[in-house]
């Protein structure tokens, strides 16, 4: 494995160019998608809860609102650094006009990844102002939420980079959002409480990294926290220290015949 | 002193050998030719270079410094224009240069400065704010010569720099590289088009299977290896037989290739009588020569 170099910036530079200029087909669909989701299931689904006893007495919606913006922002990382970086890759050659100037494999897969971390940072943002807009907040420590979805999105991008960086085809990407992405989506804690699980499923969600990403946000929303939080925190460095590190040798591989 | 060198170099793929043990020097100034089909491996060699391939066995130096040890200082010193268009598509034409600049740590000042000054120069001012696919082919190559500038380069690599563009396309990117080289800039030209080779190149290297044949000027290869005019004769419907016969009978040399005879006659052999035209010898003769007329591929 070799290290990135401040160089990586320069390529983080360019998707954010790119990302404002096109800003509009891009960013305001992937805020709309989580703001309706949490306002129809908060409110048409929360109606119909009554159990608030296990989501710590609070309306659901505000159960909800820190699960969906942690989602949104998986989605954000991952997206951004599967089909977005492999039309980069495969498709126009941007990454092979790049290794032509002094950026080496690693300062691209390093921008390519900070720059999956910002999109979900951003992401973050803007679903956490929205949800302060319709009084879902009360907690001065939710204004780290956004950190949190930034640190999610590092973690995620690295994982999704590095899924790029060894499928055969575009389609592969299947496969990792219905079999990865998507049963994170529904079972790591962001509709509904683990608690509803047998023991032994509630343990073993702890695997899907979205788990403690989720964990980590709820407690920041409600301003209460635990020691499992950092297990949570701990859970989700290791994961990107290891998924950093793997897509640093396989972009490698990739790239450089 | 040579301002690029390659020593022993080698690159193995899985059971090929697309470089085999080339050495090559390219002096400060010259325009460098490589010349050779499909396959020879030049692309392979352009990508070591570039330090986009790591090489299997061999070194390579560019301006006195060591690839291996330095890639991104010799990459900050080269341009590279490659054979396939891989200008953004997501940033406009000058945003193009300037992100381009960018990744050089150019500051920004100058960048925006040094990019209109190309943009001048490659004749696409006008073109500034358009998006690359309202380019058409000639004008992005263009644009790939001028992206390759950027860093004000000592060395520019260019792999096939006027493939697939009209002749009137073509003519213009020639002229570019011609004011380039009268500005000092060093050239490594790797190219299938023998006009280009002869034009623009003040040596030439012929490289066929991975391994250099030969090196000399395009002049130069045309009089060791070719005599002054070639005789083509088109042969038609029954009349091979004859020719043949008559060439034999006469003792020339000759070749014969997708329907036409190349007759090499020497200085003392007389031609008059034999159907067909006499031409100039050119580099493609000697391309032919040297790297067979049979596909490769």
């Amino acid at each position: 494995m070799r290290p990135f170099s401040w160089r990586f910036f320069r390529l983080w530079q360019r998707n954010r160019d790119v990302f404002f200029r096109l800003w509009h087909s891009e960013g305001a669909g992937a805020i709309i998608e989580p703001v309706l989701v949490l306002l129809a299931f908060g409110m048409g689904m929360g109606a119909f809860i009554s159990n608030t006893a296990e989501l710590g007495g609070q309306r659901y919606i505000e159960f909800l609102a820190p699960g969906i913006i942690v989602a949104y922002a998986m989605f954000a990382a991952s997206f951004e650094c599967t089909y977005g970086s492999y039309f980069r890759m495969e498709h126009h050659y941007t990454f092979d006009a790049i290794l032509a100037t002094p950026l080496n494999v690693e300062d691209i897969t390093a921008g390519e990844i900070f720059w999956g971390a910002t999109r979900a940072f951003m992401t973050g943002c803007v679903i956490l102002v929205i949800a302060a807009i319709f009084q879902l907040v009360s907690s001065p420590w939710a204004l780290l939420i956004p950190l949190v979805a930034g640190m999610a999105g590092l973690m995620f991008a690295s994982i999704a980079l590095f899924v790029t960086s060894i499928v055969p085809a575009i389609y592969t990407f299947n496969f990792f959002f219905t079999l990865f992405v998507t049963p994170m989506f529904l079972l790591s804690g962001v509709f509904f409480p683990l608690s509803g699980f047998p023991e032994i499923i509630q343990k073993l969600s702890w695997i899907a990294p979205l788990t403690p990403v989720a964990r980590l946000a709820r407690g920041l929303f409600q301003g209460e926290f635990e020691i499992s939080m950092l297990l949570a925190l701990g859970i989700i460095v290791v994961w990107t220290v290891v998924f950093f590190s793997i897509t640093l040798v396989t972009m490698r591989r990739r790239l450089t015949k | 002193m040579a301002i690029i060198k390659t020593i022993n170099l080698t690159k193995k793929f899985k059971d090929l050998t697309a470089v085999d043990n080339i050495s090559l020097e390219i002096e400060d100034g010259e325009c460098y030719g490589l010349l050779g089909p499909n396959g020879a491996g030049k692309t392979t060699l352009i990508r070591m270079l570039t330090a986009v391939s790591p090489v299997t066995s061999g070194d390579i130096w560019v301006m006195g410094k060591d690839l291996k040890k330095h890639p991104r200082e010799v990459k900050a010193m080269l341009g590279v224009v490659p054979q396939t268009d891989n200008l953004d598509e997501d940033l406009t034409v000058i945003q193009n240069l300037r992100t381009f600049a960018r990744y050089f740590a150019i500051p920004k000042e100058i960048a925006r400065q040094r990019s209109m000054e190309i943009l001048h120069a490659i004749r696409l001012e006008e073109k500034k704010d358009s998006a690359i696919d309202e380019l058409s082919g000639g004008m992005k190559r263009r644009l790939l010569i001028g992206r390759g500038l950027v860093n004000d380069p000592k060395i520019i690599i260019l792999d096939e720099p006027s493939i697939g563009l009209d002749p009137q396309a073509r003519y213009v990117v020639w002229q570019k590289l011609r004011e380039l080289k009268s500005e000092g800039v060093t050239q490594l030209l790797c190219t299938q088009n023998m006009e280009e080779a002869a034009r623009l190149c003040d040596r030439v290297a012929i490289i066929n299977q991975g391994k250099i044949i030969d090196i000399d000027t395009p002049r130069g290869f045309v009089a060791r290896y070719m005599p002054t005019q070639v005789w083509e004769i088109d042969l038609v419907s029954g009349e091979r037989e004859k020719v043949i016969n008559e060439l034999e009978s006469r003792q020339l040399e000759y070749e014969e290739f997708s329907g036409i005879i190349h007759v090499f006659p020497k200085d003392n052999q007389l031609t008059e009588g034999l159907p067909g035209l006499a031409r100039p010898a050119t580099l493609e003769d000697v391309f032919f020569k040297l790297t067979g007329r049979t596909l490769a591929e």
